[in-house]
């Protein structure tokens, strides 16, 4: 909008960006909620339902008592980084949906339904969702004690090692579009078909590292009670402690509008629906919506099911696996597109779909090659001086 | 375990997402509980004379592990007694805070006049509230203290939150729960 005086411009963004801020936070507190009710109805119960009608009110109770809860002060503390640290969680959260667009341009009351657009979106959001690691590491090391410390130190290099396989699955994708920004990428499915047919390898790959990503199980290494007490945020308490959950779940709503925008077709919904309503397919909002609420299903559902994974095999599954499939899955494309982009696009996506059927059905001998730690004979082992297991 | 064992397991968590809970909604809902469940103490009578099966014998106090019951004895006035034998207890106390509900004070009664019944709801708030007296255990006396004082307070009956599947257990005699 280039008519308008620029401080209207700015009014508007900074309108949007707390609006945006708050319908993340409303989400958040009702995410929480719906987790633990689909989570209780996954293990038989009912969960929280004795806070207003269906618990609709549990939200708000847990609010309150976050907030008015003692607020500990750690003597030990650096206190300065230690009431920083979350404060740096949250705001990078935030901060990150803000790019991810929710319709066509000006379809937001002729507003565009974004609050920024960066020519380099896709790597600008990956920048800005791996500075919450900030947080997180400075708080376990603000806190002054030794279990926070591990458990930042853990959580660092988790999501360093993720971040790499998470920046690569999208490389392909980014090669065959032509281009970073989320308009584009969008324009470029509503052509050609959403992204999921031609990248269903990097695909994979993207969802395993964005569950690494936002620490969620089976991947919740920071926060491992049984090994950490409560990881990096053990010594947290009340509205700060508040504050790193709310991070980490608006790091989920992020990753599920992310994969939702680069590899299912952004905000635009299936043409064929336009011959029922005219015009469904490009109603801001709606679809985008639809599919972040099926990807926090899917993370809901997963924590359901999964058991947590051990810190090495984490590590190596990120680094022998999910890193070298992203990497050859980024060559394999950039191979095609210079040698055979005359032949279509659709022996791409059947690669990748030959690819995935392989690696699940090698699942079982595929594991040994990176979950296997180094081999010792018995042979070579001390032999146990005392009864195994402790006396 | 491969990926179709994990996709195998996300089948089984979808399914039970459509099954109905199995959660009882406790205090609206009455909780069922078997028999054998050992919950607070209960005084026994006779059946026939309606005379209390305590003689006072402090077995009991001696056979507690926790030290949590106090029996007093006295002499029955023979024509009107309260005990079949020579003695009765005058003063029988069991602090419910210090109770483990392990049944020793059942297995040592000689008389079979405390047995533990089915009863668990005695949560209250001042400590002197949970030291249970003779009235507050014979048979025939129905809820824990803070479920009378607060029947008594609305001028309602007191309601138990729980049913006993197939109703007390013998040694019970007179003590009606709902089924």
């Amino acid at each position: 909008m280039p008519d308008t005086a620029w401080w209207l411009d700015l009014l508007w963004t900074v309108v949007k960006g707390v609006l945006v801020a708050l319908a993340l936070l409303t989400t958040f507190a009702y995410m929480t909620l719906i987790e633990r009710r689909l989570l209780a109805r996954m293990q038989i119960r009912w969960g929280p339902n004795r806070v207003g009608p269906m618990g609709l009110l549990q939200p708000l109770a847990d609010a309150i008592k976050s907030i008015f809860k003692e607020d500990l002060r750690i003597t030990k503390a650096d206190q300065l980084v230690y009431t920083l640290a979350p404060l740096i969680a949250i705001t990078c959260a935030l901060t990150a949906f803000g790019g991810i667009p929710a319709g066509p341009a000006g379809s937001f009351f002729g507003l565009n339904p974004w609050v920024y657009s960066l020519d380099v979106g896709v790597i600008g959001l990956l920048a800005i969702t791996s500075m919450g690691v900030y947080g997180i590491f400075l708080g376990g090391w603000a806190s002054g004690s030794k279990y926070p410390l591990l458990g930042g130190l853990r959580s660092a290099a988790q999501i360093i090692s993720y971040e790499l396989g998470m920046g690569l699955s999208i490389l392909g994708l980014l090669m065959l579009v032509g281009s970073a920004s989320f308009q584009s990428i969008i324009g470029w499915q509503a052509t050609n078909g959403w992204l999921i047919v031609f990248q269903v390898f990097a695909f994979a790959t993207f969802l395993v590292s964005s569950f690494a990503e936002v620490n969620r199980t089976p991947f919740d290494l920071p926060e491992a009670e049984q090994e950490l007490v409560a990881g990096y945020l053990t010594e947290y308490s009340a509205i700060k402690w508040a504050l790193f959950q709310m991070a980490e779940y608006v790091n989920m709503i992020t990753a599920s509008a992310l994969m939702a925008t680069l590899f299912f077709g952004g905000y635009k919904g299936p043409v064929f629906l336009d011959g029922l309503i005219p015009g469904i397919s490009n109603w801001p909002f709606i679809w985008l919506i639809l599919k972040i609420a099926f990807f926090l299903f899917l993370f809901i559902w997963v924590r359901a099911t999964l058991p947590r994974l051990r810190y090495d095999q984490l590590m190596r599954f990120g680094w022998k696996l999910i890193f070298p499939l992203s990497l050859a899955n980024t060559v394999i494309t950039g191979f095609y597109l210079t040698y055979f982009r005359g032949a279509g696009l659709w022996p791409l996506g059947i690669l990748g779909l030959i690819g995935l059927v392989l690696l699940i059905v090698m699942s079982d001998r595929a594991r040994r090659l990176w979950n296997t730690p180094t081999h010792r004979p018995d042979a070579e082992r001390p032999a146990a001086s005392r009864p195994v297991g402790g006396d | 375990m491969g990926v179709l064992e994990l996709a195998k397991g996300m089948g089984v968590t979808l399914g039970k997402l459509f099954t109905k809970p199995v959660t009882v909604s406790y205090p609206e809902q009455r909780a069922s509980i078997k028999p054998r469940f050992r919950g607070r103490h209960i005084l026994t009578r006779h059946p026939g004379t309606g005379l209390e099966k305590c003689i006072g014998c402090s077995l009991c106090a001696a056979a507690c592990p926790s030290y949590a019951i106090y029996v007093e004895a006295a002499e029955n006035d023979p024509a009107n007694p309260t005990s079949p034998g020579e003695r009765y207890a005058s003063v029988y106390e069991i602090n419910m805070l210090r109770c483990i509900f392990c049944g020793m004070c059942e297995e040592a009664c000689p008389t079979g006049a405390v047995v533990m019944g089915n009863e668990f709801e005695m949560a209250d708030y001042r400590y002197r509230d949970f030291v249970y007296a003779k009235e507050d255990m014979l048979v025939g006396v129905e809820g824990s203290i803070p479920q009378r004082r607060e029947a008594a307070q609305k001028n309602q009956p007191v309601r138990v939150g729980f049913k006993v599947e197939g109703g007390p257990r013998a040694e019970l005699e007179g003590v009606k729960y709902p089924t």
